[in-house]
């Protein structure tokens, strides 16, 4: 158990951290999530006992980080933002000077294997550590911080650098050991997190804006009661036809995707679910309904509402205000590519369609619950 | 500590450094033995051992320079200093490999001391070993002081430039000190100077409070080093 509690940190006269509390449960998987620079390695930093907090404290299982380090850090598997690997050394060299320094009393070799066929790094075993791509070296990270089978694991970003199949593979790691170890996991990839966590915490600018289990934030965005309809047949009739449905609000025509092919907005009233109706309706009249989604705001949006500063009510139920133009360009670019996620346009960085089908695939079967929430993700944001 | 000495130990042998280190001290050494014990026919290897210092000096920065720059900038550090090992641990850990080498490379003084003792018959014993330990202090300390500016920059080449300056001074201290006329400077530059400690050494004094000197110098340095460590988490 990892237990946080009030932790501030000042670099000069920057804060990076600001009354920082949170609590990770024994088994617990914690998604830290914020964007870059919002203090996520600065906090995992202090919980590891790199750096000293200015204020608060950090408890491990109950032992003081800073009182008794040696101690707490022996609970403590670590992978840091970087790697922390020596290139001059063999994969084996390493892992067997990280088990000396950890002084790990599980026999060496079954131990050293068993890591090794977790993470699927056998086969570069032998090599030097220099001579590895990025991937690998990521790998050999998270080994690092497995040797020992300490019963917290903290994560910097551990899926940077990897391809659409060792992201999915390290997922599929995280889950399971989540099963036996505490594991706090940070990363600014939303779906990542909702893939994998059991709990959220959102921290911006040093402070903590939102903690709560993941299906609690993802219903919480469920609430917003918005449809885009495609539908072949002609735009004014359809429109009418469809604002003469009992419960609905507004109907916007956001334009012909195809020839005939108008898209609109539906906007209804709370807790009415438009559906049937509308696709009853449609078959009457003998046109045809190409495609419908609800726009659900996705965690993305919640998370991007959270950290540019808006406010958002997860306990109150109410209607969204009209949509900026942001949000809007940003509808439309999913609307266009279907696979881009725009919350990672706006951080500059993209996230390839396959990316973000590998990640919605469920990995295991006995894991298709956990899993589930991403693959919501992952419709919402397919037509 | 052991982890971290055998890690040291390893990367300072599959690098060349160790190598260059040895040889190059065993080819001054050698050169002092021909000339000076061979060539002059005498036992006396006070020279031998007082004529390295000057290397001894210059060399050992460069076993040092790597040990903490290098963690920082490859972030390794992080590794380190989140493992469940004391700081203390870390830099003796570090201090230990380095002097490894250091005494591997002495170790080219018993060849000498048995060829002598061939040629000879008979040797003063003591005086050998008295030299051999008072070399050792010094690059024990050296080690020491290499090992803190390590610590406090993240280039290796900064860190050697540096410690082979710092070096010089405490061994240069001691001529300037002759030429100062204030008493108490005289004698306070006269006290932490390095060279007239050896060199008593080198000329068979086993002075107990050289011994005690040097010894401060190492904990002084490593304490400093564990300190920095420490600091860093601070800043």
């Amino acid at each position: 158990m990892i237990e946080v509690k009030h932790l501030t940190k000042h670099y000069g006269s920057k804060v990076a951290l600001n009354d920082v509390s949170f609590t990770v449960n024994d088994g617990e998987i914690l998604g830290f999530l914020g964007p870059n620079g919002a203090g996520k390695s600065t906090t995992m930093n202090i919980l590891t006992g790199y750096l000293s907090s200015t204020d608060g404290e950090v408890l491990i299982n109950g032992t003081d980080i800073l009182d008794e380090p040696i101690k707490a850090k022996k609970d403590i598997g670590y992978l840091p933002e970087l790697p922390p690997l020596y290139p001059d050394m063999t994969v084996k060299e390493y892992l067997n000077f990280i088990y000396d320094l950890k002084k790990v009393k599980i026999p060496r070799k079954a131990h050293i294997e068993e890591v090794c066929s977790l993470v699927k790094i056998t086969d570069v075993y032998e090599r030097m550590i220099k001579h590895l791509s990025k991937g690998y070296r990521q790998r050999v990270g998270v080994a690092q911080a497995l040797i020992g089978n300490p019963e917290i694991l903290i994560l910097d970003e551990p899926t940077v650098g990897l391809d659409p199949k060792q992201i999915l593979d390290i997922r599929n790691l995280i889950k399971r050991l989540g099963k036996k170890h505490t594991v706090i996991l940070s990363s600014h990839i939303l779906s990542e997190i909702q893939a994998v966590c059991d709990r959220i915490v959102i921290i911006n600018q040093g402070q903590i804006v939102a903690d709560d289990t993941t299906e609690h934030l993802t219903s919480a965005a469920l609430d917003d009661m918005r449809y885009t309809a495609r539908i072949e047949g002609p735009a004014e009739e359809v429109a009418k036809l469809i604002e003469g449905i009992g419960g609905v609000v507004a109907v916007t025509d956001l334009g012909e995707t195809e020839p005939g092919v108008h898209d609109f907005e539906i906007e209804c009233e709370e807790d009415k679910d438009i559906r049937r109706d509308l696709f009853r309706r449609l078959c009457d009249r003998k046109w045809l309904l190409l495609g419908l989604k609800s726009n659900q705001m996705s965690l993305e949006d919640i998370f991007l509402r959270i950290t540019m500063g808006d406010s958002f009510d997860f306990n109150k139920k109410k209607k969204s205000d009209p949509q900026s133009d942001e949000e809007l360009q940003k509808k439309l670019l999913e609307q266009v590519s279907g696979a881009v996620v725009a919350a990672d346009i706006i951080h500059g960085q993209k996230m390839t369609r396959t990316e973000e089908t590998a990640a919605a695939l469920p990995p295991e079967t006995d894991e298709e619950d956990a899993a589930a929430g991403d693959e919501q993700n992952a419709e919402g944001s397919e037509e | 500590m052991g982890a971290i000495f055998k890690r040291e130990m390893k990367a300072f042998f599959t690098s060349p450094i160790a190598y260059i280190f040895i040889a190059i001290f065993w080819f001054i050494a050698g050169i002092y033995f021909v000339f000076l014990n061979l060539g002059s026919a005498t036992t006396d290897m006070s020279y031998v051992f007082s004529g390295v210092f000057i290397f001894v000096l210059i060399l050992i920065p460069l076993l040092t320079m790597r040990l903490f720059a290098d963690e920082k900038k490859l972030k390794t550090d992080q590794c380190l200093l989140t493992a469940p090992v004391s700081l203390s641990g870390i830099v003796f850990g570090k201090f230990f490999s380095a002097l490894c080498v250091f005494l591997c490379a002495m170790v080219i003084y018993i060849p000498f001391v048995i060829v002598l003792r061939i040629l000879a018959g008979s040797l003063a014993m003591a005086q050998i070993v008295g030299n051999f330990t008072g070399l050792l202090l010094v690059g024990a300390s050296f080690i020491s002081i290499g090992i803190f500016i390590s610590s406090l920059t993240e280039m290796q080449i900064i860190s050697a430039i540096v410690s082979i300056i710092v070096n010089f001074v405490l061994y240069m201290i001691d001529v300037f000190a002759s030429s100062v006329t204030w008493e108490p400077l005289k004698k306070a530059m006269v006290a932490i100077g390095f060279y007239n400690r050896y060199v008593e050494f080198t000329q068979g004094i086993f002075n107990i409070t050289s011994v005690i000197f040097f010894i401060s110098v190492i904990f002084i340095f490593s304490f400093l080093t564990v300190r920095v460590l420490e600091k860093r988490r601070w800043s």
